[in-house]
Parts: C-alpha cells; sequence; structure tokens
C-alpha cells in the first residue's frame, strides 16, 4: 500500500504538470466507491488529499467511480474503456457533477492528476 | 564544399480551387505514388497529416496514387469567403458534396475510398449512394450509428481554450500501448483546428451521419466495404462497428488490438499490418 503522500509527490514532483495547472486555486471531490477524497489545488500544485468526514466539505465538481474501476484505471496497461476518465465517460463508468467549468478548462490535467496513482502495485492507500 | 542532400519525403503538396454551390474553396491536397487512386478522408477537428505515413509508405504508393487533402475550413485549406460570419456546421448533404466535386475535378476513374471517424461514417454513404463509382470503401473508427457522451457546446466557447479541450477530449480515444511521439503528433494536429470546426464536424459525426435505416440497402458485390476499428475506440467502439458490419451484408470488420480511434496516426506500424493485407485484396479483383 503506498500512501497519499506518494500520491501528492508524484503530481507535485512533475514540473510539467504543475506547471500547466499553474492558474488553478480549488477543491475537487473524488469519488472513490462509497467515499469521497478532497484534492485541495494551489497553483496547480496538490497541497493535500483527505477524506471528506465533514458533508458540508465539498469541491467545485464531484468526480466519481466504483473502487474497482479505480484500480483497473490505475493498473499499468488499463483495459479498454478504463483507460482515460472520459473513455470511463462513454461508457458511464464514471460520473461528474458540478461546475464543469474549471474541469473542462483544464481537463488534461485533472486527467493526469488523478492517473498520476497509476503503475503502482497499490494505489493510493484506500482500501 | 559539399552540400548537404535533403531527404525530401514523396510527398508533393499542391493548392486548387474547388467550386461548390457557386461557393469558391481553396482546397490542399497532397499526394504520392501512382497506380489507383486512393483518396484519404482526415478525422473531425484534424486534417490529412494523419495520414502522412500512408503517403510515405513505398508498398503503398508502388501500386496506389494516394490523394489526401484537408476539407475547407480544415488544415492548410481556407474557409470560404466570408467565413467570419458563417457558424461552421458541417451536413451529410456538403460533406458528399465536397467529395464527389473533388474526385470529378481530379477526374479520378475507379477510385478506393478510405476515411477515419466522420471520414469513416461518409464513406459508407458513398458506398451506398455512388457504388458504381468507387472501387471500394474502407471505413476506419467508421459507424452507422453512434450516440454522443459530451455537450458540444464545451468545444466552442471563449473560456474554454479550444485547441486545448479538443486535444484533451480525444486523447479519450488514443490507446495506451500507442507511442508517445505519435500520440503527442496526432493531439497538436487537434490543437491547431480552427475555432468551431471540431464541433461543426461532430454534427455529421454524431447526429447528421446516422443511416443505419439505410445502411443494409449497400450491395458489396458491387462496392467492397471493409471495417477497420481499434480496440481502445471509446467513441466508435469494437461493438460499434460490428453492429454496421452486421447490417452490411457482405462487409468485412476487424478490430486492431491495442489501438484506438487514429490507427493510422497514432500507430502507423501497427495499422500498415492491418491495412496492406486490405489494399492487396483490392489490388488482386483489378
Amino acid at each position: 500500500m503506498i500512501p497519499i503522500e506518494q500520491w501528492i509527490n508524484k503530481v507535485n514532483s512533475n514540473q510539467r504538470l504543475v506547471a500547466s495547472g499553474r492558474w488553478l486555486n480549488l477543491n475537487f471531490t473524488f469519488g472513490y466507491g462509497d467515499e469521497d477524497y478532497l484534492f485541495k489545488i494551489k497553483d496547480g500544485q496538490l497541497i493535500t488529499i483527505y477524506k471528506r468526514i465533514i458533508l458540508t466539505e465539498s469541491g467545485v465538481f464531484r468526480i466519481h467511480a466504483e473502487k474497482n474501476c479505480w484500480k483497473k484505471h490505475w493498473l499499468e496497461t488499463p483495459p479498454r474503456d478504463y483507460h482515460d476518465i472520459f473513455a470511463m465517460l462513454a461508457k458511464k463508468i464514471v460520473t461528474i457533477d458540478g461546475n464543469l467549468i474549471p474541469l473542462i478548462q483544464n481537463l488534461q490535467y485533472f486527467k493526469d492528476i488523478i492517473a498520476s496513482n497509476r503503475n503502482t502495485k497499490t494505489q493510493l492507500g484506500l482500501k | 564544399m559539399k552540400k548537404d542532400t535533403i531527404e525530401f519525403e514523396d510527398i508533393i503538396g499542391r493548392y486548387f480551387t474547388l467550386n461548390i454551390n457557386d461557393q469558391n474553396y481553396r482546397i490542399y491536397v497532397e499526394e504520392a505514388g501512382s497506380g489507383i487512386p486512393l483518396i484519404c478522408l482526415h478525422t473531425a477537428g484534424s486534417d490529412g497529416r494523419q495520414f502522412r505515413h500512408i503517403l510515405n509508405d513505398k508498398k503503398i504508393t508502388e501500386k496506389y496514387r494516394v490523394i489526401v487533402f484537408d476539407l475547407p475550413w480544415h488544415g492548410k485549406s481556407n474557409p470560404p469567403l466570408g467565413f467570419q460570419n458563417l457558424d461552421y456546421k458541417l451536413t451529410t448533404s456538403f460533406y458528399k458534396q465536397i467529395i464527389m466535386s473533388f474526385c470529378h475535378k481530379y477526374s479520378l476513374e475507379k477510385p478506393v475510398i478510405m476515411g477515419c471517424s466522420m471520414g469513416g461514417r461518409v464513406v459508407l454513404h458513398l458506398a451506398l449512394e455512388q457504388n458504381e463509382y468507387f472501387r471500394a470503401v474502407i471505413a476506419l473508427e467508421g459507424s452507422d450509428k453512434l450516440e454522443p457522451y459530451y455537450d458540444l457546446d464545451w468545444l466552442y466557447r471563449p473560456d474554454v481554450h479550444g485547441g486545448m479541450v479538443q486535444a484533451a477530449f480525444v486523447s479519450s480515444q488514443i490507446a495506451p500501448q500507442s507511442p508517445d511521439e505519435f500520440r503527442h503528433e496526432t493531439l497538436w494536429h487537434y490543437m491547431q483546428g480552427g475555432p468551431g470546426v471540431f464541433k461543426g464536424d461532430l454534427y455529421f459525426y454524431w447526429h447528421d451521419g446516422d443511416f443505419d435505416d439505410r445502411s443494409s440497402l449497400i450491395d458489396t458485390s458491387i462496392c467492397p466495404v471493409y471495417l477497420l476499428s481499434g480496440e481502445y475506440d471509446c467513441s466508435c467502439t469494437p461493438e460499434k462497428t460490428m453492429e454496421t458490419a452486421s447490417r452490411i451484408k457482405g462487409s468485412k470488420a476487424k478490430i486492431i488490438k491495442g489501438v484506438g480511434h487514429f490507427p493510422m496516426s497514432e500507430n502507423p506500424e501497427l495499422f500498415k499490418s492491418y491495412i496492406h493485407p486490405i489494399l492487396n485484396e483490392i489490388l488482386e479483383k483489378v
């Protein structure tokens, strides 16, 4: 199991990725099965990921899929329909809600942040 | 002092003016090779550069005259005069008119036509309506029935960068196995499209171009139909392609493992291993 810290480090050590999100200052919600996690972004850096406990806390938008679907997404070579968030959307495996403008304005950035958890034996430290 | 020699590619690019419905369109066209004309049609929101590996493939150009043109509004083909006052929207009727006007202007005899994505859709229309004219049609990522999965308005609004969002949308349609070099080249083409052009193309691709109610009327004994689609294509999925093939009696369909929506540009070598046998089969019938 890798700690959340490792995911954060993976994002923040990718200078190109951070630079591409440099205009972003927001929180978004990552739905992992029946759990929600908040991703806090400042100037393109991923500041923290934490489990949503207080229900009034929320992100600008929410991207949700079942745990087993994210696990397929994070495989080194993901199977078809799981290889990209928009491929998952086309197959209705993922749902996207909320204010989508910042998501669409920075779509590749958000795809890459989530895909940064790829290529590891166990992801995120989430069970 | 010895001069460096330039190793030019075989591709020759030229411009000409095509008149359609009393409107002039300055068209950019590339070609290479000699033999049976093979017209290649690019995908929505992109241009003919997608076919550079086919134009440079001597195994193909020894037998085929490969011709690739940019549709009006795309690549180096201009939009028509007064475009600034128009909303671009590709209709089935206009798309077919462009292609047939091009073919007649070039005086092509019994060409083969191969298109990808929206090009793969329109060639199926042509197999039905122009079956005596075309020697064969090859539909790459082509289907007679598709379903939209995102709102086209995202593609053309001032608070979203068109080039960036187009590339981010279609990156979902490229297989993870495709070489990075060609993945990013394919995306680069999308980053360069004119404002609203991809959206206008998708009107044909997702809405106006459906014809599953008529595709069964295609007579493949007159005009053979080949369909090739990538395993990772989340737009024209393998299922959509096989459903289309099941409605076109006598058509030949294959799914290319480990490739997405842009086989000729995202993984050219893999694509060649699928397209060579098809082109050879067409040649055998000559």
